[in-house]
């Protein structure tokens, strides 16, 4: 038997976050005395493909075919079944993330298998196949029991520390014969915003509420995550007064994220952005007002003028860098 | 064209979250219950503003569960739906309610069928694709914009970094959020209207869950704040590097 797990690649190069996911199914796997077979789909370099092994794969199933360097979920979903079907897999992984999210229920259906979606914990064996997850945008965690012979994960990326080994996987080339019903839908533009740290597997987070009074000081906030290497966010008011674009809303109605560093700026923190955000390791909270409710969910807290705030916290991450090269 | 609405009851999202039974369940005590807000100011306003447009020329609702959620649906109803179906059963699990909505989608035959992006209360995301799966048609995710031609949907979805324009043929599922279209609030000929408009109960064929939740846990509280001297800004980079360890 073998854990089953998709990975996922940018023009070839391999997202740390499908790392994650090989390295929980390799964990999966230990527990089931299986082993760890990787999936790999469209046009990856063959030392990233190998490289998988030292996260915990012993096999990679390639289909080299270029359709799939763009999501095709049905596509990929037939590609996981025959993967599944060869290697003879009960537990089949992918990321909860935009591709994930889309292919894993498919396969869960093909399977008649239960699906835990945003995996935060490996499963409990001794109750069942028993997973926790994040429910109410991260008010609660929920215990979820997969009932199901067959079973299928979504991860949810930055929630294991990973953890790099020696080993290389060996790769078959995967026959699946697809049809035109799994290139239903066509892509006809995309536009890639570049340079942006991309706000969903953000390591670290700047995040701007409306204490920073209008877009126009948005320069600030800009500066900080540039100099940390940070995605920017925002609150709920501040993407309904279109200062800053929709995709960069957190909360409850907006993004869920879980980065290790949330910094609030002028954001008061009420309870639907809490529940966006909350999952973060640690949360700096930058208010002018000593009352702000998000003082109470914060690490560390700055009470002050998030205008002079700012441009001294930028400076003092330079000066770090400069000292720490 | 017909588009069938998927709607789900969510709490509010101001409720507090607060467990009972020994843990494994939600209070519902004193919990106002809303239209999940995706599928609401998103999914239902593009279908009806299709309508308006002449696009399409019915837009049923439809949600699972008993008795007790029909003030959503009367809700649903008095923004403008044409019709609403209540699946009469409590699921379990996404698959379950993916299942009964499939069923009688596959009964009346829809063009479009619009959800939100995922519920605010489970936070799966995974109802809509199942459909889709059931149907076998294709499925769009986290869409921002979306256009139906004669037979063609063109759709701007979120992808990572950016978004992409997709198209595809009728049938499709598709999982609105924002950018969709603008919040509504129903109007009073809309709720008059609402209470005459038909609310169809179906009992579906029973299908046995594949997952439940056992318990529930709330989040674990913070060890307390660390105030730092907004002159000393220094200090706090030291302690998120040292400390924290994040940088």
């Amino acid at each position: 038997m073998s854990v089953l797990v998709l990975v996922e690649h940018t023009e070839g190069i391999i997202k740390k976050k499908s790392f994650e996911a090989v390295q929980y199914a390799s964990h999966i796997a230990k527990q089931n005395g299986a082993t760890v077979t990787a999936v790999v789909l469209g046009n990856a370099q063959s030392s990233e493909i190998e490289g998988l092994g030292a996260y915990g794969a012993q096999k990679v199933l390639y289909v080299a075919d270029a359709r799939l360097d763009e999501l095709h979920a049905r596509a990929y979903a037939k590609a996981l079944i025959v993967a599944a079907q060869k290697e003879d897999s009960k537990i089949i992984i992918a990321l909860h993330d935009i591709n994930g999210r889309a292919v894993a229920p498919r396969v869960a259906v093909k399977l008649k298998a239960g699906l835990v979606a945003g995996a935060l914990s490996y499963p409990d064996t001794e109750k069942g196949f028993v997973i926790k997850k994040a429910v109410f945008s991260g008010k609660a965690f929920a215990f979820v029991n997969i009932l199901s012979d067959a079973k299928v994960i979504t991860l949810m990326p930055n929630s294991f520390q990973l953890n790099k080994a020696e080993g290389k996987a060996t790769v078959e080339k995967l026959d699946v014969s697809f049809d035109e019903k799994d290139f239903g839908i066509k892509v006809k533009q995309v536009n890639k915003v570049s340079g942006e740290v991309s706000l969903a597997d953000a390591e670290l987070v700047v995040s701007g509420g409306r204490g920073m009074k209008g877009p126009e000081n948005w320069g600030l906030i800009e500066d900080l995550a540039k100099e940390l290497g940070a995605a920017t966010a925002c609150s709920r008011p501040v993407a309904d007064s279109h200062w800053r674009p929709h995709h960069e809303h957190v909360g409850q109605t907006g993004g869920t994220i879980r980065p290790n560093l949330y910094i609030a700026v002028g954001i008061s923190g009420a309870i639907q952005h809490l529940a966006g955000v909350n999952g973060s390791k640690t949360i700096v909270v930058i208010n002018k007002d000593p009352e702000a409710p998000f003082f109470k969910a914060a690490n560390y807290g700055v009470v002050g003028d998030a205008m002079e705030v700012l441009p001294k916290l930028t400076a003092a991450v330079k000066k770090y860098k400069e000292t720490h090269k | 064209m017909k588009i069938l609405v998927c709607i789900s009851q969510v709490p509010d999202t101001s409720t507090k979250i607060i467990l009972k039974d020994n843990n494994t369940a939600i209070s519902s005590d004193g919990v106002t219950y809303i239209i999940n807000p995706y599928d609401e100011w998103y999914a239902l306003i593009r279908a009806l503003e299709l309508k308006e447009t002449g696009v399409a020329t019915d837009v049923h609702l439809i949600t699972v569960g008993k008795a007790d959620v029909e003030p959503i649906i009367r809700k649903g109803l008095a923004l403008g739906g044409d019709e609403a179906i209540r699946i009469d059963a409590a699921p379990n699990d996404a698959y379950e309610t993916a299942n009964y909505i499939a069923e009688y989608a596959k009964s009346v035959g829809y063009d479009l069928i619009l959800c939100g992006k995922e519920s605010i209360d489970y936070n799966n995301g995974t109802t809509g694709v199942m459909i889709a799966e059931l149907l076998d048609v294709d499925y769009i995710g986290f869409a921002t914009s979306i256009q139906i031609e004669g037979n063609i949907a063109t759709v701007n979805r979120e992808i990572e970094g950016g978004e992409e324009t997709d198209t595809c043929n009728l049938p499709v599922v598709i999982a609105c959020q924002k950018g969709v279209a603008e919040a509504r609030i129903p109007n009073m000929r809309g709720i008059m209207a609402a209470r005459t408009r038909p609310l169809k109960v179906v009992t579906p064929t029973a299908v046995a869950p594949v997952a439940s939740i056992l318990s529930y846990e709330m989040p674990p509280a913070k060890a307390g704040i660390k105030l730092v001297d907004p002159d000393n800004m220094d200090e706090l980079v030291e302690l998120l590097h040292s400390e924290a360890k994040v940088i």
